[in-house]
């Protein structure tokens, strides 16, 4: 019976390392299927897998030809990590920006937004601005105060000083209390206040 | 009720995807390009063509 031999991981990286190219295809045979299949499971485009399947790729060589690989760890988790965070720059950055519908048709509305006619956005807008409201009447008079001259009259705490007849340092604790007291407020009665 | 069986999960299907032939292509020519350069404090890499 014919014996079948496995080069590992750990040998294959070691032969890259010493110049052999012919590893490294091996390395990536070994494992593309893996690699690839665990991109497009979390991103469900295969131009978006395509791309940071090759991003993956390119640091691992980059990081093996510099020599800083930690020979401690394992190859494929220390792979699958690499594509784990490209996954979620992947995702950080789409959300930052807008993103092309594939679909073939290109829809000027996938890249163009106009922010002040989003009806649902203003509703939410206007629900967080006036819970938030709510809460402030809820602060000590002395904090709340303060928290209204500095987030709704735009004063300065050298404003606000004067003006309630404290130092300055006292207007700047007060609008530390003030925002401590409503996040606790918040955490305690589970009040949402974010828009998504 | 057969057919449940019978047919290919979703998952499975999955697993069969590779990248393109060009990707893979990409990078064992980047690979062979790029070479890593030792500094006194720094390393530097250069792409040759």
């Amino acid at each position: 019976m014919k014996k079948i031999q496995t080069t590992t991981d750990a040998t294959l990286v070691r032969q890259y390392l010493d110049g052999s190219e012919e590893a490294l295809s091996k390395l990536i045979n070994r494992h593309q299927q893996r690699i690839y299949n665990f991109i497009f499971s979390k991103v469900f485009d295969r131009d978006i897998t395509e791309d940071i399947f090759q991003d993956t790729f390119i640091k691992v060589i980059r990081t093996l030809k510099r020599g800083k690989y930690n020979e401690e760890g394992k190859f494929l988790p220390w792979v699958m990590r690499i594509a784990h965070n490209l996954v979620i720059d992947h995702f950080r950055k789409n959300n930052r920006m807008p993103k092309f519908d594939n679909s073939g048709d290109f829809n000027i509305f996938s890249v163009l937004q106009d922010e002040d006619l989003n009806a649902e956005k203003l509703m939410v807008k206007d629900q967080i601005e006036s819970d938030v409201r709510e809460l402030i009447k809820e602060l000590p008079e002395d904090q709340k105060e303060v928290l209204v001259m500095r987030i709704y009259k735009d004063m300065s705490f050298k404003e606000i000083a004067e003006r309630t007849d404290v130092s300055i340092n006292t207007a700047l604790g007060r609008m530390r209390y003030a925002l401590i007291n409503l996040r606790k407020v918040i955490d305690k009665h589970n009040i949402v206040l974010t828009k998504y | 009720m057969a057919k449940l069986y019978l047919n290919e999960s979703p998952n499975k299907k999955v697993e069969k995807l590779r990248p393109k032939k060009e990707t893979i292509s990409f990078l064992l020519n980047y690979s062979k390009a790029l070479n890593v350069l030792d500094g006194k404090h720094m390393q530097y890499e250069n792409l040759l063509n």
